[in-house]
């Protein structure tokens, strides 16, 4: 099976002529279609800025990153956002949610940028909604909702344009031990449907649920 | 993305700050409405005057004394009956310019002194104005009680008045006026007339004025020349031709800036500029405050982008454009101006309706327009550096930002 995404020697070097610190160096990695891996390390070894090039938000000072084979190193801002519109979905720590509207809006947030209508939105919104077990709250406004449940219309919001992989950073790391089960429990199902899910962790019980796990330690995977 | 959802993005942003989207808004509000209000007056003042002076006839011309520059376009000079100079006219004028013109209709002398009036132990302190027989026909203003004074009477200087409706009410009341005597600066007069009402005419209240002979003013207020001429043309086409044949009269006997010549044209011509001028320095002051109002736009703007740094991001990560991220942001500073501009819009003509019913004003269409544009364009304008801002914001950092 060919890699859904491939990181070939990527580099990302901040300040390269003065004092270069590398974030992430000369890193190799693989993922295919429908694995769960968990990128661990301590915080300040990289592995936010790996999970950042994976998912089409920066690009590398050197190496390539190759989506589905395709090179985005050297795309430009609005074909990385057209990338990311299509075939990323984030789910990040602190959830994000937009406060001044309500989780079904919230889910279909990233429809407004594909240019999809309002009717459809709404439909897809809901099945994404029951995807994450939450379909009587979509009315509710985030503050509405407890943080176990603001995660899962986040994990909602990364299902909604049916992207290639998931990429969660610390989706935990905000829960408490209960919620951040119930959040990597869902993860799992996902990826049992088939789904590729890549987590950031530094937590090795949340590393777990992955089948598989890649460490990396000053910027360098190990 | 589609225009409706760009547009109810921005609305919505705008709701969660209702007061300081309110806030905002009142600067381009204000704006609106005092141009609008401003540019509404303006041209009514100059729609009121013009019919004033177009009441005069297209065929009246006025002689002053000395020299008036009326292209300057600057001060009160122009305006007619302010004597800026001793007058040198006198009843021989008259006679030349009807006897060598040939385009002249009729010329009257004009002469405006203050005197006292008294009737029965009243008394009223108004205007006397000195003319011809042939004022009915030059000012278009009927006697409808009694009659005017004859040329007979003019020519021999006879003590008599026809009264202007307000002095008549003032003075003699219920009373019936015709055939009395009155005392006009400690002469006796009898009263001849009274004049149809008027109104006002450039600030002076014809039906306040009393009417005597010329000649007898000159005597009444020991004048030795004749204040202004007022002449009147054959008819409309005529007047560039007999202003010429005044001055060439006229150049005879006295020099070129001892006397002016003006038509209602010539006037109407200062009035507007003057009135122009006037209206664009105040719809110019007016103006600012919409700039001023632009500016608290971007202020507001430059704040939420701030406060929404980390949206920003998040939108970005899920796919928004930088493109789709500097038209929100946009669009949320022209729905503020836009508001605010119909607002103001609505407040501006509400405003122009209600002093309408005092003082003339008149609601132009290019005004609202105008205004509609300009706070459009101000929102365009002041949200475009917020927005653009915005748009480049790096969405790792916008994300990570507290």
């Amino acid at each position: 099976m060919p890699a859904l995404l491939k990181l070939v020697n990527v580099s990302k070097v901040y300040r390269p002529d003065s004092h270069p610190v590398y974030a992430v160096k000369k890193a190799n990695l693989e993922i295919k279609k429908g694995e769960f891996v968990a990128i661990m390390g301590p915080s300040g070894s990289g592995k936010s800025t790996l999970m950042h090039l994976a998912g089409c938000l920066d690009t590398p000072s050197s190496g390539k990153v190759l989506l589905e084979g395709k090179n985005i190193s050297k795309l430009s801002e609005e074909e990385l956002a057209k990338i990311r519109s299509q075939k990323i979905g984030f789910v990040f720590q602190t959830f994000n949610l937009i406060p001044r509207t309500t989780a079904l809006d919230n889910i279909a947030l990233p429809l407004i940028y594909t240019g999809t209508n309002l009717r459809e939105r709404k439909q897809m919104a809901e099945k994404a909604l029951k995807q994450v077990n939450l379909k009587d709250r979509g009315d509710h406004s985030p503050n509405q909702l407890s943080g176990g449940e603001q995660q899962r219309v986040a994990i909602a919001r990364a299902l909604i344009n049916d992207p290639l992989i998931i990429l969660a950073d610390e989706p935990t790391g905000n829960l408490d031990t209960k919620s951040g089960q119930e959040i990597m429990e869902i993860f799992k199902h996902l990826n049992k449907q088939g789904k590729t899910v890549v987590i950031v962790t530094h937590e090795s019980q949340i590393a777990n649920y992955a089948k598989r796990t890649i460490k990396i330690i000053d910027g360098e995977i190990v | 993305m589609d225009f409706t959802e760009v547009i109810k993005v921005a609305i919505e942003a705008l709701k969660t700050n209702k007061t300081r989207s309110g806030l905002t808004m009142l600067g381009i509000i204000i704006g609106v409405t005092s141009v609008i209000l401003l540019i509404s007056i303006g041209s009514g003042l100059k729609t009121y005057i013009t019919q004033q002076l177009e009441g005069l006839g297209s065929n009246a011309i006025w002689v002053f004394p000395g020299e008036l520059n009326i292209n300057a376009g600057g001060g009160g000079e122009g305006v007619p009956g302010a004597g800026v100079a001793a007058s040198k006219f006198t009843f021989d004028h008259i006679k030349q310019l009807e006897g060598e013109s040939k385009t002249i209709k009729a010329v009257m002398a004009y002469t405006e002194n203050n005197g006292t009036m008294r009737y029965k132990g009243k008394s009223l302190i108004t205007q006397i104005a000195g003319v011809g027989p042939d004022y009915q026909e030059i000012r278009d203003q009927k006697v409808v009680d009694g009659a005017f004074f004859t040329r007979s009477q003019y020519n021999s200087a006879k003590k008599v008045a026809v009264l202007g409706k307000t002095v008549a009410e003032d003075l003699f009341g219920q009373e019936d006026p015709i055939g009395k005597k009155i005392t006009i600066s400690d002469q006796r007069y009898t009263v001849l007339g009274i004049l149809e009402e008027k109104g006002a005419l450039g600030g002076i209240d014809m039906d306040k004025q009393v009417f005597i002979p010329a000649t007898t003013a000159m005597h009444q207020f020991d004048m030795e020349y004749i204040q202004s001429l007022w002449v009147q043309s054959r008819d409309s086409e005529s007047v560039p031709q007999t202003k010429e044949e005044i001055e060439t009269i006229l150049l005879k006997t006295l020099n070129d800036e001892e006397f002016s010549v003006l038509d209602t044209k010539s006037v109407l011509g200062v009035v507007s500029s003057i009135l122009g001028v006037l209206t664009a320095a105040l719809s110019g002051i007016a103006a600012i405050s919409l700039v001023v109002g632009g500016i608290g736009i971007m202020n507001i703007m430059l704040v939420s982008v701030t406060e929404r740094t980390r949206e920003i991001g998040l939108r970005k990560a899920i796919g928004a454009t930088p493109k789709n991220i500097l038209t929100q942001f946009i669009v949320e500073a022209i729905v503020l101006s836009f508001v605010g501009g119909s607002v103001g819009i609505l407040l501006g003509v509400g405003g122009a309706l209600l002093v309408g019913r005092f003082f003339t004003t008149t609601i132009t269409p290019w005004s609202i327009g105008l205004a509609f544009f300009v706070s459009s364009f101000v929102g365009v304008v002041f949200g475009a550096a917020p927005a653009y801002k915005a748009s480049k914001l790096n969405p790792i950092d916008a994300l990570r930002y507290e």
